[in-house]
């Protein structure tokens, strides 16, 4: 035992004398990153979502020919300015807790008579196919930026609903051994070059939820919280989850939570 | 000076660890941890074949884990790495170091086994290691991880004797038999990739020709 020990001390001492390389290596390729993120923020294609989003949300449509100006997003009806910062959020009149997208749809269903399969078909864009929740939530996102997220969760339903999203975030299955945590339960790691944010802390949660929806520059649209949290179970292998599934919203309602008290910067620009 | 501070390192490590998992840390979900698995469950979309399904289902390990958010107490650590060390399967020949060629290509690819309907891989798309993806390796390749340890030089600093060959591959294949609950996947466990493949990774290790040992 001793033993064993001892030679991990040494396998360490070793591996730490070639460590100096790669602290300076690893801050010039970070420097890199920072530069390169510096020159994406001069012009976000995003503002076109946000202007196309703002447009939807004013015009007429839908079997009941109505616009969304008296959809109510937590703020009371047509109270844009701090909603998305303060999702999600419990809903009396759905008794449900929604985020921005689950009270979006519900806003087209009810006030401009879409069904739940029209609002939703094109949830996410595809090439030469634009979403109009893509746009819309966009506008509804910038109502927020310069405000702080406040998701304090002190309704006992939203207080469940983050526990849930908590449990889900340490949930580990499928054939990666994946779970939320893996990646995001550490201070200043890496996958590859990307950065990870501790989502744990407030500053990590924080730092990822303050730039939702964000125009992804790999995928050329904006995407949604949603749209980010299904790709992160496509990425540990898992199956696909429903468009407005209660365990996206529940990890929603942790993370932003955790993210409580941080300055919304939206919309935000990223790889 | 590097020493010094391994060794405090190693020692705090060493001591330190074992009784900080000790303290009871409540289970993520806290009492809502069984309703949050049903709903969990029933989030995903009815298309999705049963097949695919099965990759939520969670192993002895996995539970734990999840509940101890991978910081198991020293004793239910131990049961986990015991169970996981008994799942080790090796190859028929019995050679557990290849070719460092293969090893270096597996450690590139990050793709494959991703599934769903938005933006699935193509079948039989090829599964590496994906080992960059959270460790250094080779030198010459700069976009790697720190999720996991440097492996730089592992040869040279581990040598290639027998032991060490066979810690590597016991590693590859099932990383809980060593650290409970580590982040690492099983990459052999889950059949991720195969015994031989295991081995060429292994080679790309250990292999004093392989770019790991030369950069």
């Amino acid at each position: 035992m001793i033993r064993r020990l001892m030679k991990t001390l040494v396998g360490v001492a070793v591996f730490s004398a070639f460590a100096g390389g790669v602290a300076a290596q690893d801050s010039k390729v970070a420097d890199e990153l920072a530069k390169y993120r510096e020159a994406l923020a001069d012009g976000n294609p995003a503002d076109l979502f946000e202007v196309k989003g703002e447009s939807l949300w004013l015009e007429k449509r839908g079997p009941n020919n109505a616009s969304l100006e008296q959809c109510d997003l937590g703020q009371g009806p047509g109270k844009l300015e701090g909603a998305y910062a303060a999702l999600p959020k419990y809903f009396k009149d759905t008794g449900k807790v929604m985020d921005v997208e689950s009270r979006l749809v519900h806003c087209m269903m009810t006030l401009q008579g879409f069904t739940l399969a029209e609002a939703t078909r094109q949830w996410y864009s595809k090439p030469g196919k634009d979403s109009d929740i893509e746009a819309l939530v966009t506008f509804i996102g910038a109502k927020s930026n310069g405000k702080p997220i406040n998701v304090p969760a002190t309704h006992p339903e939203e207080a469940k609903m983050a526990k849930m999203g908590e449990s889900i975030f340490y949930r580990r299955s499928g054939p990666q051994d994946f779970s939320c945590s893996i990646c995001h339960g550490q201070e200043g790691k890496r996958i590859r070059l990307q950065d990870l944010g501790n989502l744990t802390t407030k500053d990590g949660a924080g730092f990822a939820m303050k730039t939702w929806p964000s125009y992804r520059v790999s995928q050329g649209t904006v995407w949604t919280m949603q749209r980010r949290l299904i790709d992160c179970m496509r990425q540990a292998r898992w199956p696909e989850p429903a468009y407005l599934a209660d365990s996206i919203i529940a990890l929603e309602t942790y993370l932003q939570k955790t993210a409580t008290g941080t300055v919304m910067e939206t919309p935000g620009i990223k790889r | 000076m590097n020493f010094k501070f391994a060794l405090f390192f190693g020692l705090t490590v060493a001591v330190g660890a074992p009784a900080f998992a000790q303290k009871a840390v409540e289970a993520p979900g806290g009492k809502y941890a069984k309703e949050a698995e049903q709903m969990f469950r029933t989030s995903f979309k009815a298309e999705n074949p049963k097949y695919w399904m099965t990759r939520l289902e969670q192993d002895e390990t996995m539970k734990t884990c999840q509940q101890y958010r991978d910081n198991p107490p020293r004793k239910i650590g131990e049961k986990l790495e015991k169970l996981n060390a008994a799942t080790i399967r090796y190859p028929v020949d019995g050679k557990l170091i290849g070719d460092w060629k293969e090893g270096e290509k597996l450690a590139a690819v990050g793709t494959g086994g991703h599934i769903g309907f938005i933006q699935p891989d193509p079948a039989g798309r090829v599964r590496g290691g994906n080992c960059y993806a959270c460790h250094e390796l080779a030198r010459k390749e700069v976009a790697y991880g720190t999720i996991g340890p440097s492996l730089s030089n592992f040869g040279k600093v581990r040598g290639k004797d027998e032991d060490t060959i066979k810690y590597v591959y016991d590693k590859i294949y099932n990383a809980n038999a060593f650290t409970a609950c580590t982040n690492m996947p099983r990459f052999g466990l889950h059949n991720w990739v195969t015994p031989e493949q295991i081995t060429h990774i292994v080679a790309f290790l250990i292999d004093p020709e392989s770019p790991v040992n030369r950069d």
